[in-house]
């Protein structure tokens, strides 16, 4: 009975319901009643002004919060069938990756190849299965050349790879990112953004995006999330997010073409410029 | 006010970071410095302040060749906001931390009170005073330590990397108050990645690539050219991509010029 009441709802694989949380040293909460559901596969952008829970809900989704930082929580997060308030960060931890802006903190190791065996090996798995992921993990994010090389030595967008590929190890199907490209010059950050639209398209991973550059991002997401001062103020497919008069009244960088469409008052809601040539009829 | 003379400059004898760079800034002038990593942008800004000497050539500050200058004298010229604000904080409070350069610098106690009250009004610390710098945010830290240089009124500032961790609207703040610093008289000078940043508001833009200056010359000029963008891993700013897909030549960094270039279009058409 239960069974069939669950397959009714539909189950995310991300369900927050209800979510509120404040820092125990702060007076007022930084999330307010975060309702949010992700399906598996599923590519989503969250945004917003400096200041407005996005880290904090990132947190939430790998169960650091609450299970590492103390405060009130109050609703619920379920993370592939798991309550956050039932079940250690490790053992969420398999199921959700989190990378942080800046690799530089999360390395350790004195090769690419250890740094992503280290997470394996935690896990007690026999030698030639941790071999194996490495590998896969290597060549899902594109990095197999550099196996011997430290990580030290790497650039800012081949550590941020490196980071991402110690996570896949793990064989998590979720990703949560939270502004990965913040500290990396264009190409690699375009590369980063094309790994991750990779990522969900090869291998269905479910991909949680904290990012500012909108417009390299609106391109590849499935739905945007922008928050302001702790609640969901918009949600929705991209182009629908992007265009509405909401997202401009918060003060967030809209990409150039949107400014560009509204001011033509065009009809169509392009995001990329290709499609903006074809609505023109421009000649390739 | 500041000049480049056939600089050299390596780490490692045989790897030079700086290949024979000529550059002339004026007073008054405000421009960026764009380049992929590793091109040697921060090595160039820091000989400016004299923290590294040419090898070859010399560089000229207000005046003074920074061979024969010491690092302390030019400090009071030439403020630097580094990229990571965490290796320039170290005071346990905000306002501890703007007063640390005045008092070094002896400015008598009651204009010391007046500078910190300013700029902590400016930068919009007023509410962190008393905090300490490191449990602040990334991007309120970049402002204790724009506002730690700006405190002492250097008539040049330097600052790497200003638009990382802020938001558009801090964006917004930072290039009005760059805006209003160099309405003062002020040279400002900006190491950036951020091309949308420069495109939309820096008058000057250098490219260097591989220890060289690749072009230097107006904004609308340098960063229309998109083939010597991509040369140098440089992503054209979004309105030259949107320029180049319509086919319009040559392309724009301005938006009303777009906008009347798409009018046109859609007024062929019909």
């Amino acid at each position: 009975m239960i069974d069939f009441f669950m397959g009714m709802m539909r189950m995310g694989i991300i369900e927050v319901r209800n979510l509120t949380f404040k820092y125990a040293n702060s007076d007022k909460p930084s999330l307010y009643n975060i309702n949010l559901s992700i399906d598996k596969g599923e590519f989503l952008l969250i945004t917003g002004p400096t200041g407005c829970g996005k880290t904090t809900l990132c947190k939430c989704l790998n169960g650091l919060i609450p299970n590492s930082y103390n405060g009130d929580f109050n609703g619920e997060v379920i993370i592939d069938g798991l309550s956050t308030k039932e079940h250690p960060v490790h053992e969420i931890a398999q199921h959700v990756g989190l990378v942080f802006q800046d690799p530089e903190n999360e390395l350790f190791c004195t090769s690419v190849e250890k740094e992503i065996a280290f997470g394996p090996e935690n896990l007690g798995l026999s030698r030639e299965e941790i071999r194996r992921r490495v590998e896969e993990a290597m060549a899902m994010v594109g990095i197999s050349h550099l196996r011997e090389r430290s990580p030290y030595e790497l650039s800012g967008g081949e550590q941020q790879k490196v980071a991402i590929a110690a996570l896949l190890a793990m064989k998590p199907k979720i990703l949560v990112l939270d502004e990965p490209t913040s500290n990396l010059d264009p190409f690699s950050a375009y590369s980063i953004l094309n790994l991750l639209f990779n990522l969900k398209k090869e291998y269905e991973m479910t991909i949680i995006l904290i990012e500012h550059r909108l417009d390299m991002v609106a391109k590849i997401v499935d739905r945007c999330v922008i928050m302001n001062e702790g609640r969901i103020i918009a949600i929705g497919p991209p182009e629908e997010v992007l265009y509405s008069d909401i997202v401009e009244s918060i003060g967030i960088g809209i990409p150039k073409i949107v400014k560009l469409v509204k001011t033509l008052g065009l009809s169509s809601r392009p995001l990329s410029s290709n499609v903006l040539a074809d609505i023109l009829k421009v000649k390739k | 006010m500041i000049e480049f003379h056939n600089v050299f400059f390596s780490y490692q004898p045989g790897k030079d970071i700086l290949k024979n760079i000529n550059l002339k800034v004026n007073k008054g002038e405000l421009l960026a410095i764009l380049g992929p990593n590793g091109a040697g942008k921060t090595t160039l800004i820091k000989h400016i302040n004299g923290l590294l000497k040419p090898q070859r050539g010399y560089v000229e500050v207000l005046g003074m060749n920074t061979k024969e200058t010491t690092v302390a004298v030019l400090a009071r010229h030439v403020g630097f906001v580094f990229q990571n604000p965490d290796h320039q904080l170290f005071a346990e409070t905000v306002e501890k931390e703007i007063m640390f350069a005045l008092i070094n610098f002896n400015f008598p106690e009651n204009e010391i009170k007046e500078r910190v009250e300013k700029i902590l009004h400016e930068l919009d610390l007023i509410e962190y005073r008393n905090r300490s710098p490191f449990m602040l945010s990334g991007g309120e830290r970049k402002r204790v330590a724009l506002a730690s240089v700006l405190c002492y009124d250097p008539s040049i500032l330097i600052l790497d990397e200003p638009t990382i961790g802020q938001d558009y609207r801090q964006k917004l703040n930072l290039i009005n108050l760059i805006n209003k610093l160099n309405k003062e008289g002020k040279t400002v000078i900006i190491v950036t990645h951020d091309i949308e940043f420069v495109a939309d508001f820096i008058p000057r833009c250098i490219i260097m690539s591989d220890g060289r200056i690749v072009a230097d010359g107006p904004t609308e000029e340098v960063l229309t050219n998109s083939k010597l963008l991509l040369e140098n891993s440089l992503l054209p700013p979004q309105l030259v991509e949107i320029s180049l897909a319509l086919n319009i030549s040559p392309p724009t960094i301005n938006f009303e010029k777009l906008v009347s270039f798409i009018r046109k279009i859609i007024e062929s058409e019909e």
